[in-house]
């Protein structure tokens, strides 16, 4: 599962992931069928909206061993909101079909560490770099430090601790839009320690809340960048960006 | 339900104006971080905290359960210790027993002690409609109270004011009210509660009646709980002859066991401490020692209304220790105010809409909305409150009180469910906005650290995002483009 972000915003991403998995020896197809998670109406209240959504998703995905996505986020809607709606949707058809897809959604950083048990997948990237731990990664899928594990492992990378790591960068979602004042304000504080730190690199599992962190950054012209965890994990000597 | 601040802007107005309070930032900032700090120090140290929280809910849950079942046995214990026991479905009948009470008595004033309760249902000024002088006698409450001011907070309401401000509240209010601040006052802590100490004693040695709210309800033995810091509350609780009790109906337990697992977890959670300095426990009147004549009113205003809602009943189990409003960072940032309210943070987030009805009126609306949904209160919750998700199914009921919608949310909604329900539809629109991307890709000016092209400027409703945020421009190729062009990246070749 690329997911709509990537997709429509992000290729770079979904191509890494493609290329790290790739060399990891995984078999990886991209279901043409695919959109989206759903979770955007999720969130905002329009779960009857939802519901096509996420047929969609369960018929995209029927008949893998696991979908992986290089999103905590829309990890976490598949395996813990999409049963809401599905109840909601009071057919019983589409309850049993998220209740056998839910379970094979991993987040990119679960399956490398949990199910291929590898935390040095051969990256090299030469730059200092500052991981932050998006909500539902941490809170709702719990990958605990699995992505930090990951970023230890690779060729050339000094991780810097980023103070503050465990607290919302204030993305949310529609929250951005709804609340935009709020919003601003918690990415500000994080976009200020992102800077404290040094780091080249802000890099995270969740382009959503990149986004949000990285266009303050940009706006404050403060040469920091954001990058998707696949997007290091995927350089190689040679090919580092 | 009252406890609304009235006149209050929904939740972004009110928060706008909070963010631009630099001395309210810096005031919250510093305060939530204490005690956010102290917090986890003093859970961290309990190997068990997690099989407390489980208890904690459980025994919450079996008390909702049977919750008429528990009210009864505990009318009956409080009856059977001589105390007369009220049933108020609403605040102004609430406000009218107490009042009443007072009045019987010939009373002008009472003491009260910090009761969330009796808050909610404005009860002090229902009193002063009456001629009743209803003195606070916790020191935040004081605080509030002296300053014409709004609890901000369940815990601490004075936690937006410093010390500087506490001086001058002092200095400007506390004659009028009765002893006087000390002309030399400082704003060193010890010399501010020194002078709440003095200002406060007169009224509890002078008070013929107190206010209380409770903790916790024991159903079997018919005993209340207040849990405080400061001592206010054994005053209150023990020198006057008549004492009141206005206790939610939420606060029963079944059994004085249930205490065990509360007593450990609230402290904790609320002011980080192992264990709070002054645990009272009454169980009705004892003659010749403290209060000879004791009332409790059991309030439900808005409560069953709570408790039939299937997904929000959980919010029921709040002990109301505040610990999702210290380590929220909505909360953090704009404090109390702006959400509207006695309750505020995560949980008045949830709770005021599940007792008002969701839809109640447009800044009730607006509380869902109030969060990132990153789910640190949930986490914090010491008896498991999933606040996320009760907020989620809460913005669905506004969602549905509204349909059909003509709001520009609801149709871009509408089109984005019939865009995500056909990945041919996506298709399309994806090279729609690759098409954009090429231009801008020629056209754009500014770049992000990295080289990519970014928008600085969004037509519509995405000036809410570009007033502060660049955004990156569209990619000339989507992934699933890409994916076809190249057969899965299996033929790569230059994008022709």
């Amino acid at each position: 599962m690329v997911t709509c972000v990537n997709d429509a915003m992000f290729p770079d991403t979904g191509r890494a992931v493609v290329s790290l998995l790739r060399r990891l020896g995984v078999d990886v197809e991209f279901p043409e069928a695919q959109t989206c998670c759903a979770q955007p109406m999720v969130n905002t209240g329009y779960l009857g909206e939802a519901v096509p959504v996420v047929r969609t998703f369960v018929d995209a995905f029927a008949g893998y061993d696991a979908v992986v996505t290089p999103s905590g986020s829309c990890a976490g809607s598949a395996r813990h909101q999409h049963g809401l709606v599905a109840r909601r949707s009071g057919d019983p058809g589409l309850v049993a079909a998220v209740e056998r897809t839910g379970p094979r959604v991993f987040e990119l950083s679960e399956f490398l560490v949990d199910v291929l048990g590898v935390e040095d997948v051969g990256a090299y990237f030469p730059h200092t770099v500052t991981y932050h731990p998006t909500c539902h990664s941490l809170r709702m899928l719990g990958v605990g430090d699995r992505p930090v594990r990951l970023l230890r492992a690779v060729r050339g990378l000094r991780l810097v601790d980023l103070p503050g790591a465990e607290e919302c960068c204030g993305f949310g979602g529609t929250f951005a839009m709804k609340n935009a004042d709020v919003s601003v304000a918690m990415g500000g504080d994080k976009a200020r320690q992102v800077r404290g730190t040094g780091a080249e690199v802000l890099v995270a599992g969740d382009n959503s809340c990149l986004t949000h962190v990285g266009g303050l950054l940009s706006r404050q012209q403060s040469g920091v960048r954001v990058m998707h965890l696949a997007e290091i994990l995927a350089a190689t000597e040679g090919a580092a960006s | 339900m009252t406890g609304t601040f009235v006149g209050m802007p929904a939740f972004p107005a009110a928060a706008r104006t909070a963010l631009a309070d630099t001395q309210l930032r810096s005031n919250l900032a510093h305060a939530t971080s204490t005690i956010r700090a102290k917090r986890e120090a003093v859970v961290g140290e309990v190997e068990q905290w997690e099989e407390l929280r489980l208890s904690g809910a459980a025994i919450k849950d079996r008390a909702l359960l049977d919750l008429e079942d528990h009210l009864v046995r505990l009318e009956a214990a409080l009856q059977d210790r001589g105390v007369t026991v009220h049933w108020a479905r609403d605040a102004d009948e609430a406000c009218a027993i107490v009042g009443d009470v007072a009045q019987a008595h010939g009373l002008d004033e009472l003491v009260k002690v910090k009761s969330m309760a009796t808050q909610e249902i404005d009860l002090n000024e229902a009193l002063a409609a009456r001629g009743i002088a209803a003195w606070e006698t916790d020191l935040a409450e004081l605080i509030v109270q002296l300053g014409d001011d709004l609890p901000s907070h369940i815990l601490v309401p004075a936690i937006h004011r410093n010390r500087a401000e506490i001086r001058a509240i002092f200095r400007r209010a506390m004659a009028a009210a009765g002893r006087p601040a000390p002309d030399d006052l400082s704003d060193e802590p010890a010399e501010l509660a020194a002078a709440a100490r003095l200002h406060l004693r007169e009224k509890f040695l002078r008070a013929r009646m107190a206010v209380s709210g409770a903790n916790f309800a024991v159903a079997e033995t018919g005993t209340l709980v207040v849990v405080e810091s400061e001592g206010n509350g054994r005053m209150c609780l023990t020198l006057p002859e008549v004492l009141v009790s206005v206790v939610g109906i939420e606060k029963v337990v079944p059994t004085w066991e249930d205490l065990e697992v509360f007593l450990q977890t609230l402290p904790r959670s609320s002011t980080g401490e192992r264990m709070n300095p002054y645990t009272s426990t009454w169980t009705g009147v004892t003659p010749g020692d403290g209060p000879q004549e004791m009332h409790v009113v059991l309030l439900d205003n808005g409560r069953t209304r709570a408790l039939a809602d299937e997904v929000g009943r959980q919010a029921l189990r709040c002990i109301r220790c505040s610990a999702c409003l210290n380590v929220c960072p909505v909360y953090e940032r704009t404090g109390g105010h702006a959400y509207g309210s006695v309750y505020p943070g995560p949980i008045g987030a949830i709770l005021n809409p599940l007792l008002r009805g969701p839809d109640a009126d447009e800044q009730t609306e607006s509380l869902p909305y109030a969060s990132s949904l990153c789910g640190a209160c949930f986490e914090a919750c010491p008896v498991r409150i999933d606040i996320p998700t009760v907020l989620v199914d809460l913005r669905a009921q506004v969602v549905d009180a509204h349909r059909p919608s003509r709001k520009p949310e609801a149709l871009a909604m509408r089109a984005t469910s019939w865009l995500f329900s056909s990945a041919e539809r996506l298709r399309r629109a994806e090279g729609a906005s690759g098409l954009a991307g090429r231009v801008m890709e020629r056209f754009g000016r500014r770049s992000a650290p990295g080289g990519r092209r970014t928008l600085s400027r969004l037509p519509g409703p995405g000036v809410g995002w570009s007033r502060a945020r660049d955004l990156p421009a569209p990619p000339v190729e989507s992934f699933r483009a890409w994916w076809r062009r190249t057969d899965g990246g299996r033929s790569e070749g230059d994008r022709s």
